[in-house]
C-alpha cells in the first residue's frame, strides 16, 4: 500500500470538508424552511464517501446513494448542479425530476443516479462491470449499500451473480448502525456484513468508515484486483448516521451515549487531528475549510436564484429519441 | 432433432428459403442484429451453452457469437435485469430472456423503477429489450401461461410490443433492439411453432408504434394483438360466410399505440370489437375502448366491446382453460352480436 503525499492527503481533507459544509448549510437551510421537500443527511459519512470515490480511476463508475454526497462531488457534480437539484431547479442535475440527492446521475462523470428502492443500484453497477468485462475494457464499477440495503434480495442476487461472473465490481457497504429506526441487532443475527462475503466466493473485508484513508486504501485495492480480472469485493465500512434518517427525523431513538461515543470519532475531526500531528499547519488546513465554505455559499446563492422548471416541458424526456 | 422442451422440439437450422417459424424469425432477428452490432448480447436464465434457452430461441447463438456475448445468469431476475440496466448505460444493447413472462414480475423493480425513470429523472438512455414468451392455451398453468402486459403499458418509460406474425416479430425484435428506451417484448409462445409465414431475409424493419391491417372489412372492427389475430381472423372468415365483413387490426405496438390506424378503422365500421388473451378487468382494452368512446363516439353505431379472460388466475385443465380464453368461436359470437346491434 502506498502511503499518500501531502497533497493527496490535503485533497481528501478538503472534499471531507466540503461534504460536510454542504450538508450542514442544506441541513440549516430546510429547518429554516428554505428547503423543497425532503432530503438526507450525510454527516458521519465523509471518510467513507471521498475515501472510495477518490480511489475511483476516471473511466470507472460510480452508483453512490443518499448518504454518499462526497461520492457526487469528487466524481465532478458542481455544487451548483447538486444544490439546483435539491431546491427543484431547472439547471439541477435531474432538471426538477428527481428529489434531493434522488437520481444525481451524469455519465460523462461516470456516475449513475439511484432509485428510493435501495439496493436496486447493486445489479445496475454490476451490469456497467459486465460491460467492461465483456468489451475487455480494464475499468471497474463501485456502489454503495447500507446495512439496511443488506437484507434485501437484490443484495443476495447481486452478490452471488457477482461472484459466479468474476464482474470488476466493489460493493461498499455503509453499516451506519440504523435502517431508520430499527437498529443492527433487529436486522440481522451477525456482527459483520462482511462475513456474508465467504457465502458468496469473494473477499469480505471490514474497515473503520470513519478513517478515509482507511477506506480510500482498501477501495483502491479492491478496484484495483477488480480492474485486473480478480472479481468483485464486498467492503463493510463501519460508521454512524449522525442525525435522523431524513430531515425531519430527529433519532429520538438513538441512545445519546451512541451518539456520544460516535462524536468522539467524527471523521472530520479525527483526519484533521491526525493531519495536525504529522505537521500539517493549522492554517492550512482553515484555509481549505475557509474555501469549502465559500464554495458553498457560491452554490447556494446560484441555487437559490436559478430558474424553476417550465412546466410545458413536463413530458419532456421520458424516451430518449 | 426430437428433444422437447415444454412439448416443442429443438430448431436447429433455419430452413432454406423465406418461410418461417414465428420462433425462427425471433431467433433470426437476433442473430442478424447480433453479427450486425457487436454491442448486441443476450443474457437469461439458461440461453446460453448448448442448451439455448427453455425454448431453445437462442439455441446456436453461443456457439457463433461466444460466451462472453450470450451470458446465462443464475436464477434471479431482480438482477439480471438491473444488470442490463447496467449494461445498457454503459453503451451495450442487451437482449434479456425471461424464461417465461409470468416471472418478470420478479424482476419489476429493476424494470418500472429504475430502468424505465432513468432517462426521464437523469437522462440516461436504457437500449435493453426483455423478451417475454407470453399466453397460454396449451395447459400451462397458472405460473407460465400470463399476459402482464398492461402493468408495463401503465408504467411511463417503457415500450411494449406483441407481434402476432414472423415477419412482425422478427422486424419489431429488430426495431426493439435498436431503440434507445427498454422495450418489452411479448412473444405469444402457443405461436412458436404452430405459425409459419414470409420473413424478409435482411434488414426486416417494423417501426414501433405501427399497427397493421391483418384483413381488411367494412362492418365491424376487431382490433387485438398477438394470439388473438389469429383467432380474430379465423372467425371473421366464418363471419364471412354470413355477410359480415370483419376488419381486424393487428395492434403489434401497443406503447407506442397506432392511434391513427384505430381511428381510421372505427371511422370506417363504426363498430368495435377489443380482444386480448389477458384479463379484461383493467386490461389494456379498457383504455383502448375509453379513447374510442372519448374521442370517437359521434362515429360509433354501438358500445364499443372488449374481450378478454375472466378476473381469475389462468386455470390448468384443458376444458378450464378453454373456458378462460377468448377463441375464434367465442369472437366469433360476439363480433356476430355486434354486426346486428
Amino acid at each position: 500500500m502506498s502511503e499518500l503525499r501531502t497533497a493527496q492527503r490535503l485533497q481528501l481533507y478538503y472534499w471531507m470538508s466540503l461534504t460536510r459544509a454542504f450538508d450542514d448549510r442544506m441541513v440549516a437551510m430546510w429547518k429554516q424552511g428554505r428547503g423543497v421537500g425532503g432530503t438526507f443527511s450525510q454527516r458521519g459519512h465523509e471518510a467513507v464517501s471521498v475515501g472510495a470515490a477518490t480511489a475511483l480511476a476516471d473511466d470507472d463508475v460510480v452508483a453512490p446513494l443518499h448518504r454518499d454526497l462526497g461520492s457526487y462531488l469528487v466524481r465532478g457534480l458542481s455544487p451548483e448542479r447538486v444544490f439546483s437539484n435539491l431546491l427543484g431547479k431547472a439547471d439541477g442535475v435531474t432538471r426538477g425530476r428527481d428529489a434531493n440527492l434522488h437520481g444525481m446521475g451524469d455519465l460523462s462523470l461516470g456516475i449513475i443516479g439511484f432509485v428510493s428502492h435501495i439496493g436496486l443500484s447493486m445489479p445496475v453497477a454490476l451490469g456497467a462491470a459486465m460491460a467492461f468485462q465483456q468489451r475487455n475494457e480494464r475499468r471497474a464499477a463501485l456502489t454503495f449499500i447500507g446495512d439496511g440495503g443488506s437484507s434485501t434480495g437484490v443484495w443476495h442476487e447481486t452478490l452471488n451473480m457477482a461472484a459466479v461472473v468474476a464482474a470488476p465490481l466493489v460493493v461498499i457497504v455503509e453499516n451506519n448502525q440504523y435502517a431508520y429506526s430499527t437498529p443492527l441487532n433487529e436486522q440481522m443475527a451477525i456482527t459483520d456484513i462482511a462475513d456474508r462475503a465467504a457465502g458468496y466466493g469473494m473477499p469480505g473485508i471490514v474497515v473503520d468508515g470513519n478513517d478515509v484513508e482507511a477506506v480510500h486504501h482498501v477501495t483502491s485495492a479492491a478496484l484495483d484486483r477488480a480492474r485486473g480480472g480478480g472479481g468483485p469485493t464486498l467492503i463493510e465500512a463501519k460508521t454512524m448516521r449522525m442525525l435522523g434518517h431524513a430531515i425531519h427525523d430527529g433519532a429520538e431513538y438513538v441512545p445519546a451515549e451512541l451518539l456520544e461515543r460516535w462524536k468522539k470519532r467524527d471523521p472530520l475531526a479525527v483526519y484533521r487531528a491526525r493531519l495536525t500531528a504529522d505537521g500539517v499547519g493549522d492554517d492550512e488546513l482553515r484555509w481549505h475549510d475557509d474555501r469549502a465554505k465559500s464554495v458553498v455559499d457560491a452554490a447556494v446563492k446560484h441555487a437559490e436564484a436559478a430558474p424553476l422548471p417550465d412546466p410545458s416541458k413536463l413530458l419532456d424526456g421520458v424516451y430518449a429519441q | 432433432m426430437t428433444a422437447t422442451n415444454f412439448g416443442f422440439s429443438v430448431v436447429d437450422e433455419l430452413p432454406v428459403g423465406r418461410t418461417l417459424t414465428y420462433l425462427e424469425a425471433i431467433k433470426e432477428a437476433l442473430t442478424e442484429e447480433m453479427r450486425l452490432d457487436e454491442s448486441v448480447c443476450v443474457l437469461g436464465e439458461d440461453v446460453g451453452g448448448d442448451f439455448g434457452g427453455a425454448f431453445k430461441v437462442t439455441h446456436g447463438l453461443a456457439a457463433e457469437f461466444g460466451n462472453a456475448r450470450v451470458r446465462n445468469t443464475p436464477l434471479c431476475e431482480q438482477a439480471f435485469v438491473g444488470a442490463a440496466t447496467g449494461m445498457a448505460l454503459m453503451g451495450l444493447r442487451p437482449v434479456v430472456e425471461m424464461q417465461f413472462a409470468d416471472f418478470i414480475t420478479s424482476a419489476f423493480d429493476s424494470i418500472v423503477q429504475f430502468a424505465a425513470t432513468t432517462h426521464y429523472r437523469w437522462g440516461g438512455a436504457v437500449p435493453w429489450v426483455i423478451r417475454a414468451p407470453s399466453d397460454g392455451g396449451i395447459s400451462s398453468g397458472p405460473f407460465h401461461s400470463q399476459n402482464p402486459e398492461a402493468w408495463f403499458i401503465h408504467t411511463p418509460g417503457l415500450k411494449v410490443v406483441a407481434p402476432a406474425t414472423p415477419a412482425d416479430a422478427k422486424g419489431l425484435l429488430v426495431s426493439a433492439i435498436r431503440d434507445p428506451n427498454p422495450v418489452i417484448y411479448f412473444e405469444a409462445k402457443p405461436l412458436y411453432r404452430s405459425v409459419r409465414g414470409e420473413v424478409p431475409a435482411n434488414g426486416h424493419v417494423v417501426p414501433l408504434g405501427s399497427a397493421s391491417i391483418a384483413r381488411s372489412g367494412g362492418d365491424i372492427s376487431i382490433i387485438t394483438y398477438g394470439v388473438q389475430v389469429h383467432q380474430a381472423l379465423e372467425a371473421a372468415e366464418l363471419l364471412a360466410d354470413e355477410g359480415i365483413d370483419v376488419e381486424v387490426i393487428d395492434l403489434r405496438s401497443l406503447k407506442p399505440l397506432d392511434w391513427d390506424a384505430i381511428r381510421t378503422s372505427v371511422i370506417k365500421t363504426g363498430k368495435v370489437l377489443v380482444v386480448h388473451s389477458a384479463n379484461r378487468l383493467a386490461g389494456f382494452g379498457a383504455e383502448i375502448t375509453a379513447q374510442i368512446a372519448e374521442e370517437l363516439f359521434d362515429d360509433l353505431d354501438a358500445a364499443p366491446r372488449r374481450m378478454g379472460a375472466p378476473d381469475t388466475p389462468v386455470p390448468f385443465s384443458p376444458p378450464l382453460e378453454r373456458a378462460y380464453r377468448p377463441d375464434a368461436a367465442s369472437i366469433e359470437m360476439a363480433a356476430r352480436n355486434l354486426a346486428r346491434a
